[in-house]
């Protein structure tokens, strides 16, 4: 099981990806965290690391399985109007799994230190400092109304680095184009068990466990400079 | 010194110029009940926080919001009127559906529904197990953040099954009036029952106030 080092590993490891779909489809399924469930502690506490993993993701991998069994099925019957009705199911269970897979990959243990390198200069570059990126990205998630996702995006058409929100599980780069860098999860089951209706702490205190490794590797991957 | 045709010609001619000036807060309702009082289906813990901590922070966010829209008003300013929108309805409905949420329970539940919702109850579903079949069926399949409903269509004259999304409230957003909902934001039960959420939905029924609904 990794410890320290798992930051670094984690990385290595970046943008699992899910399974290319095929004539014989291969099952999605619930990736490994890269830590244990206390490894984020004090920040995320193992209670919700396992509920949120092993119960919330796994039930996204599960459903999704069934929505693309059932897609299958419509598709070889020529069954268009199915095909668009399984659209809802597919957007949940399917954006819920991408989502996850990305933000465990996007935290480790202790966090990973402060962004670098090409990563830093774009982030000072398109928000003029470390903390002002954060600062809006906070400020974008804990406004999220209901249940979404806060996200740092890359715009590959302008090449820039960019704040946005999404609802539910609506995936970041389907529903708008960007490419996901580093996610916070502002559904309640992310952070209520341990602060409770104040998430403006969650999403103040998530930072201390980003692994910037991670972001980076997904910018450099995206072709960001 | 005006005249009184010039008061009544000056009230006459803008009257929503006042109503900033003459519109009263909302407030918090107080729980017909204890925070402890509907345990062990819902937490002393989850009511407190429910109450004092949600309702409440849409109770001041609305009043925020109601402020800054009769300034909009005053002005004109019918962009920022506009924008307006998404506060308004967000807190205003959770205002709205939590008002009505607490009275649609009471410790113990009062029983069975009777008399003439019991009646059209059966008519309109087959019977009462079959409409909290429907609607907890409904209310489980929300995806994130809602409300389950059951709801009086006037123009139908029947009862009906919906659902809405975050806070949007029954009414304005499907016409039906609201009889009887349940929260299924998690944090309405994640405390006690965690990503269980059908186990939550099934006993809401337990502490159900069918008199209100009545």
């Amino acid at each position: 099981m990794l410890t320290a080092r798992s930051c670094l590993l984690t990385t290595a490891r970046a943008a699992a990806g899910l399974q290319a779909s095929s004539a014989v489809r291969s099952k999605h399924t619930l990736p490994d965290l890269p830590y244990d469930y206390n490894a984020l502690e004090p920040v995320i506490s193992a209670e919700i690391m396992q509920l949120h993993h092993s119960k919330h993701h796994a039930t996204y991998v599960n459903n999704l399985n069934v929505a693309e069994e059932k897609l299958q099925e419509a598709v070889a019957k020529n069954d268009v109007s199915s095909v668009i009705g399984l659209h809802g199911a597919l957007k949940f269970n399917g954006g819920g799994h991408l989502n996850h897979s990305i933000f465990w990959q996007n935290l480790c243990p202790g966090g990973s230190g402060e962004p670098e390198g090409a990563l830093l200069e774009a982030i000072n570059r398109d928000f003029g400092s470390f903390q002002n990126m954060k600062d809006k990205l906070s400020a974008s998630t804990v406004a999220v109304q209901g249940s979404g996702w806060g996200w740092l995006g890359f715009n590959k058409a302008s090449g820039k680095l960019q704040i946005a929100a999404c609802a539910n599980q609506d995936p970041l780069e389907a529903t708008t184009g960007l490419v996901p860098l580093f996610g916070i999860d502002v559904w309640e089951h992310a952070y209520y068990l341990q602060y409770k209706n104040v998430r403006p702490d969650y999403v103040k205190a998530i930072f201390q466990v980003a692994n910037w490794n991670d972001v980076a590797a997904r910018f450099s991957a995206a072709g960001g400079k």
